[in-house]
């Protein structure tokens, strides 16, 4: 009737792992289902009634606000229950595994677990031994899916498409989880893709990767219609890797003489929390380039659009 | 396969349809008509400049999705999907015409009177659709129908129209039938 159905559902992911495993009409089904989820989110009542009854856990090994508030506020507005499970309250301090301390959660009755953790691969491993429903918000290098969907959903939203646009990723590529799942998403939308950066954080093998590798920013600035800023880890600038911060924002800081260089419509990209003065100058952050602020509302609707859809996997997948 | 309207007795259903609005809005209140997407969102499009012919002046229009209120979304399980709504003027204190195409179960009229209560508080809200097929499970009814139609659970109403399906027609199809 009014609902409308397709005999072959488009999303059949109970876990959202990576961008590895989503094929580009998956990717895209995502963004469209998120582009619903964006009107709830400017109305009085911020609420919808979709995961009412459920529970959504999440669990972080690593520090991060602003992920974790987002995950919590999109949990919130799908209307189901939110538990904030903190590893410094935990007996994971007194030497319970991560399989171990996610089982008795899981006892507990819940649906969804959301997990940050400092290991690569730790969100799969957790996902073979739980019965619900796992997000990945961030695993060691690895991957950090939502950061990327909700990279593409704003870049489609303000460039109107994904296939043949140049975006840079600038920083330190090597330690970056954004970078990888960014990659791996533009990828296939059919986007292109270059790393910038001092040679020791953008290595050429990436370059196996399918990704374009530069370490002359300025020399690609006017044809990328993206520029990504990363975020520097400043707990790694004392590391050999890194050349002196000042030699790194004179060459890789996106400024305003650099902005002046660029296409006149260039979208000025960061995952946050900026760095200001160093990758990124605070009146570009500020300027009418940047998408910071738009980036982290969308990323409200994004993580909406894929609670919703794993959760409806998974109940698809018991129901059968 | 029955035709229960052809193209020309579906513009003529949706005349009718405008004609029962217009005769009983209150005259003291702005009015709106919202369609439930995807094909209620047509069918209200089309009732705007229907209603205007009949005398009203420039309704308020919008389209809601109902998908996140639904009660039977383990049942149709993934394939559902999310559309934007759009009700882009304040509801509260409208006379609002919600629209969809078939009333059936109830079910679907149900979740979008709980989205409307969520974008705030018409003064009054009426229900047109354009088939009444019956077999009800919740206490629902249509203030305005277009067509009432004897059904059995089996039969599958489709309305087709231009701007989804390239045809406007209603057909009655016996679920049965597919292989």
């Amino acid at each position: 009737m009014t609902a409308a159905t397709t005999d072959k559902p488009v999303w059949t992911h109970k876990h959202l792992l990576g961008l590895a495993d989503l094929t580009a009409e998956e990717i895209t089904h995502v963004l469209d289902t998120a582009e619903g989820f964006k009107e709830v989110s400017t109305r009085s009542v911020k609420k919808v009634p979709a995961l009412r009854g459920r529970v959504v856990v999440t669990m972080f090994f690593e520090e991060s606000t602003r992920t974790r508030t987002s995950f919590e506020l999109a949990a919130q507005r799908l209307s189901a229950d939110v538990l904030e499970f903190s590893e410094k309250m935990s007996s994971t301090k007194k030497g319970e595994t991560l399989l171990d301390t996610a089982r008795n959660i899981e006892a507990m009755g819940v649906d969804i677990m959301i997990l940050r953790h400092p290991a690569a691969g730790a969100a799969r491993h957790l996902s073979e031994a739980v019965r619900c429903c796992v997000i990945n918000a961030g695993d060691g290098q690895h991957a950090h899916p939502t950061q990327a969907l909700l990279d593409l959903f704003t870049i489609r939203e303000r460039k109107g498409r994904l296939a043949g646009l140049k975006v840079a990723i600038v920083g330190d590529i090597t330690h970056s989880r954004v970078a990888r799942s960014d990659l791996r998403g533009l990828q296939k939308l059919g986007a292109e893709v270059t790393f910038v950066g001092p040679p020791t954080l953008v290595p050429r093998a990436f370059e196996a990767l399918g990704a374009r590798v530069t370490h002359d920013f300025d020399s690609i600035l006017p044809e990328m219609d993206v520029i990504n800023m990363l975020r520097i880890q400043k707990e790694r600038i004392s590391s050999s890797v890194f050349p002196s911060l000042r030699e790194y924002v004179r060459l890789f800081g996106m400024n305003r003489e650099r902005l002046r260089r660029c296409k006149p419509d260039v979208l000025i990209m960061h995952p946050g929390p900026v760095n200001r003065g160093i990758e990124l100058a605070a009146d570009v952050a500020d300027g009418p380039h940047s998408s910071i602020l738009r980036q982290v509302t969308n990323g409200l609707a994004v993580r909406m659009a894929v609670l919703f859809l794993c959760q409806q996997a998974a109940m698809n997948v018991s129901g059968q | 396969m029955t035709l229960l309207l052809n193209a020309k007795e579906l513009q003529e259903t949706l005349e009718k349809l405008a004609r029962q609005i217009a005769a009983a809005v209150p005259g003291d209140v702005p009015v709106a008509v919202v369609g439930i997407r995807r094909r209620g969102e047509t069918l209200a499009r089309r009732l705007l400049p229907l209603l205007e012919k009949s005398g009203l002046p420039p309704v308020q229009y919008g389209a809601l999705d109902i998908t996140l209120y639904r009660d039977d979304l383990t049942t149709i399980g993934p394939s559902a999907v999310v559309r934007k709504t759009e009700v882009d003027f304040d509801v509260t204190d409208t006379w609002l015409v919600l629209v969809d195409d078939v009333l059936y179960t109830g079910r679907s009229v149900r979740a979008a009177l709980d989205a409307l209560a969520d974008l705030g508080r018409p003064r009054a809200i009426r229900l047109a659709v354009l088939v009444d097929r019956g077999l009800r499970e919740l206490p629902i009814q249509a203030d305005f129908v277009g067509l009432r139609a004897d059904t059995e659970p089996h039969h599958v109403v489709d309305v087709k129209l231009v701007e989804t399906d390239g045809v406007d027609r209603v057909e009655l199809n016996d679920r049965r039938d597919d292989g």
